[in-house]
């Protein structure tokens, strides 16, 4: 149970902190969540730089490219671009964690050489075409047809929550290429251009009011058969491929945020005089033991990847807590706030202890925040998929009873 | 870095595990229920053998000189077993008190009270196990809001057949497995003017001291946590209701995953509290990246650590008598000594309140 750093891991640490507090500075004002263009331009200069300083696809194998840090050295990077205040990973999200990984993983030499180093340069961005309003949780039962036509595929339906999708030049699509009712054997992946032409984007708002998302409409959409990534039905397998590249380290930016938000928390408490209440007190030892605690859960997980353990599972565990925790961080944060969290526009207080100064209550973060904690239950499986994974595959519970077939007239077929 | 059970680490649970398969069937420890004397010294000295106490205590001193992790893979063990007695206070005496690294004595470990306001109740005080004690070894208590560092008490070793004297035995306890004695509060001897534990007066002898208990206590709880899922689980498994497994109803798949989620984030909290303090440079590297200091860094995890694990016992041991249905609710099936177990270990060192209290001042 060893948490101290080796010399390289020390080493990596200080060379990275001493590049994030040079590059930091010089990068330009952060555009406003609305501004996709100019999201799409701050994010790929975020990336161009990282690929400069050798930090691009830091956790992809150095034959595709990548600096294939062990997932020590992920950890440490997640961790001091969080505690530096580096931008996020933002619209190359698709790119670097799925679609690229992917395509490392089980793409043509061909593809390979297109398509991996524009990811890694900040030169190409990628969306994510999975979901469909009838394939959520139950993925499988995607309904996006894909018709062969010569060398092409001909694709039509329809997919929901693509991210990013307004400045995005690829997509990763799941389609179906075997009979209806084929489920997991009959899905194909597919690279779609998104400047193919009957492509239509509507975005999607969000409760808090922002376009993350959109849907996608495809109608006789053709992709040529050379941008199949694996075999024709296999689509599924290669998908569940990308999943093993996962290190234990998907949430490290979220947890050390929820940190943050906690210690700015105790501050607003003891400033409002809530930090009397002994419940409230009670409250934030409690977020602070549980942070702790899934800090430590990571270490562990990313400490069983190094060792080639089977990743995924201990990250179910993670999942489940951190989504709760992360809720509970953001009730807490409402409380306080009491009506200034009525407000998503920054307001202050005047600080009486001074001179009666206005002090800014981070009630907009908070709140951005306490959106984004609703998500964090359902989104990337939800925490009754989630369960049933962890009381399936690590406690050896009995399955669901496999879904009804097609035609058969059922609920889960006759959407 | 590599936070994982070392290869040692894993044989010694085993080890300790096949230790109490054979000496502590549950059987056998079931057989002293309701008993005025739980623990059977050939058992405890047959711990006292396998180096359950003097786990940390350095070899020159007779100790197997490993760290508070080893201690928290062991006292998991014990935990999961239900293996009675003053476990807690022995380990933390060995080294200290003559025969408690050898198994030879047992020893408790009491929290020293706070002075009590005028017009509030004072609360009873209640030592464990306290007709078998060869000692007991009295330690500060949580720290107050500003003391984040801990008080500056020295541990004091008190006379235990003074305090005896004037003790009556509590009739009918919760836990049928952990007798209890009401005894004078404060403690016959156990003012600081008495001689320190160790017989220097160290300054802070009794917050290290609470510390260390904290985390084998904490380790234990893990063990009654871990135990209720498998527990649970089997029975699900095997219980047959509606013509299938019960375990094949998300109802209770979703119980027993939480339960999981439970007791594994608490397993990584109390290893990341042990290997911290084993660790000095860990201990350093987190105080820094944090701003505060390692002693606020080891007061923090400990007490963040038992406090989830306590937690988790509780939660796990309830969950798993809800698994059990009406059979859980008999004297018959055993999960209820699970959560008495609990009960009793989260009330020692510091109760869930006082310990979420210590873990806030230090955000």
């Amino acid at each position: 149970m060893d948490l101290t750093y080796t010399a390289e891991e020390r080493a990596f640490r200080t060379d990275l902190r001493r590049w994030l507090a040079e590059v930091l500075p010089t990068l330009p004002a952060k555009p406003p969540l609305e501004d996709w263009p100019g999201r799409r331009v701050y994010d790929t200069h975020w990336q161009r730089l990282l690929f400069e300083a050798g930090y691009a696809g830091i956790d992809w194998p150095t034959e595709g490219g990548g600096r294939g840090a062990s997932p020590v050295e992920q950890l440490i990077f997640k961790e001091e671009c969080e505690r530096a205040g580096a931008p996020y990973i933002g619209v190359n999200f698709v790119g670097l964690l799925h679609a690229g990984p992917t395509i490392i993983a089980e793409g043509t030499p061909e593809q390979k050489a297109r398509f991996l180093p524009p990811i890694l340069r900040g030169e190409e961005v990628w969306c994510q075409g999975f979901s469909e309003p009838g394939a959520g949780s139950d993925l499988a039962a995607l309904r996006t047809r894909a018709v062969r036509d010569g060398d092409h595929y001909v694709v039509s339906g329809s997919k929901i929550w693509t991210s990013h999708s307004p400045v995005a030049d690829y997509g990763e699509l799941l389609v179906r290429t075997g009979p209806d009712d084929s489920r997991h054997r009959g899905i194909s992946w597919l690279i779609l251009p998104m400047d193919s032409p009957g492509i239509e984007l509507r975005p999607l708002l969000t409760m808090g009011g922002s376009e993350d998302f959109a849907e996608m409409f495809l109608d006789e959409v053709r992709i040529p058969v050379d941008l199949r990534v694996g075999d024709e039905n296999d689509g599924w397998r290669v998908t569940m491929v990308t999943l093993s590249f996962e290190r234990g380290t998907a949430f490290v930016g979220e947890l050390l945020e929820s940190m943050r938000l906690l210690r700015e928390l105790k501050g607003l408490a003891r400033g409002t005089g809530a930090w009397r209440d002994a419940g409230i007190r009670q409250r934030i030892g409690h977020l602070q033991a549980s942070f702790d605690a899934l800090w430590a859960l990571t270490k562990r997980n990313v400490s069983q990847a190094g060792e080639g353990g089977v990743p995924g599972l201990g990250g179910s565990v993670f999942k489940l807590s951190y989504s709760e925790q992360g809720q509970a961080l953001s009730e807490l944060a409402m409380e306080l706030l009491d009506r200034a969290a009525l407000a998503a526009s920054p307001l202050e207080a005047e600080d009486l202890g001074t001179d009666g100064g206005p002090v800014p209550l981070g009630n907009a973060e908070q709140v951005e925040a306490w959106y984004k904690s609703i998500s964090l239950t359902i989104a990337a499986g939800t925490s009754q998929v989630q369960r049933n994974i962890v009381s399936e595959r690590i406690l050896g519970l009995p399955k669901e009873p496999a879904p009804a077939k097609a035609g058969s007239g059922s609920a889960m077929s006759g959407r | 870095m590599n936070f994982q059970p070392t290869e040692d680490q894993i044989a010694l649970a085993e080890g300790v595990r096949a230790l109490c398969e054979g000496r502590f069937p549950l059987e056998r420890i079931r057989a002293r229920e309701g008993a005025e004397t739980v623990v059977d010294p050939d058992g405890w000295r047959e711990l006292g053998e396998a180096g359950v106490f003097s786990l940390t205590l350095p070899e020159d001193q007779g100790g197997v000189g490993l760290g508070l992790a080893d201690a928290a893979v062991v006292f998991e063990e014990l935990g999961r077993a239900l293996v009675p007695g003053p476990l807690v206070g022995t380990f933390v005496a060995a080294g200290l008190v003559p025969g408690a690294a050898q198994g030879l004595a047992q020893v408790g470990v009491s929290v020293r009270s706070d002075p009590h306001p005028a017009g509030t109740m004072r609360m009873p005080t209640l030592i464990e196990h306290l007709g078998s004690l060869d000692g007991l070894i009295v330690v500060s208590g949580p720290p107050d809001d500003g003391l984040p560092a801990g008080k500056p008490d020295p541990a004091v070793l008190v006379d235990v057949e003074k305090v005896r004297g004037t003790a009556t035995r509590v009739a009918r306890t919760l836990d049928p497995l952990t007798p209890l004695w009401r005894v004078e509060d404060p403690l016959p001897g156990a003012d600081l003017e008495a001689s320190s534990v160790d017989g220097t007066g160290a300054e802070g002898s009794g917050e290290r001291l609470r510390q260390r208990g904290l985390i084998v206590s904490a380790a234990l709880q893990v063990g009654v946590a871990a135990r209720c899922v498998e527990l649970a689980t089997e029975y699900a498994k095997q219980r047959q209701q509606f013509g299938r497994p019960i375990g094949g109803f998300q109802a209770i798949k979703h119980l027993c995953a939480d339960m999981l989620v439970r007791s594994e984030t608490a397993r990584c909290a109390v290893h990341a509290a042990a290997a911290l303090a084993d660790q000095p440079d860990a201990a350093e590297f987190e105080a820094e990246s944090s701003g505060t200091s390692p002693g606020e860094v080891l007061l923090g995890s400990a007490s963040g650590a038992k406090l989830l694990a306590d937690e988790a016992a509780i939660a796990n041991a309830r969950g798993c008598i809800q698994v059990h249905g009406g059979m859980g609710f008999t004297w018959e099936v055993p999960v209820h000594l699970y959560l008495k177990r609990a009960r009793v270990l989260a009330t020692s060192l510091g109760t869930p309140a006082q310990l979420a209290e210590t873990v806030a001042t230090l955000v």
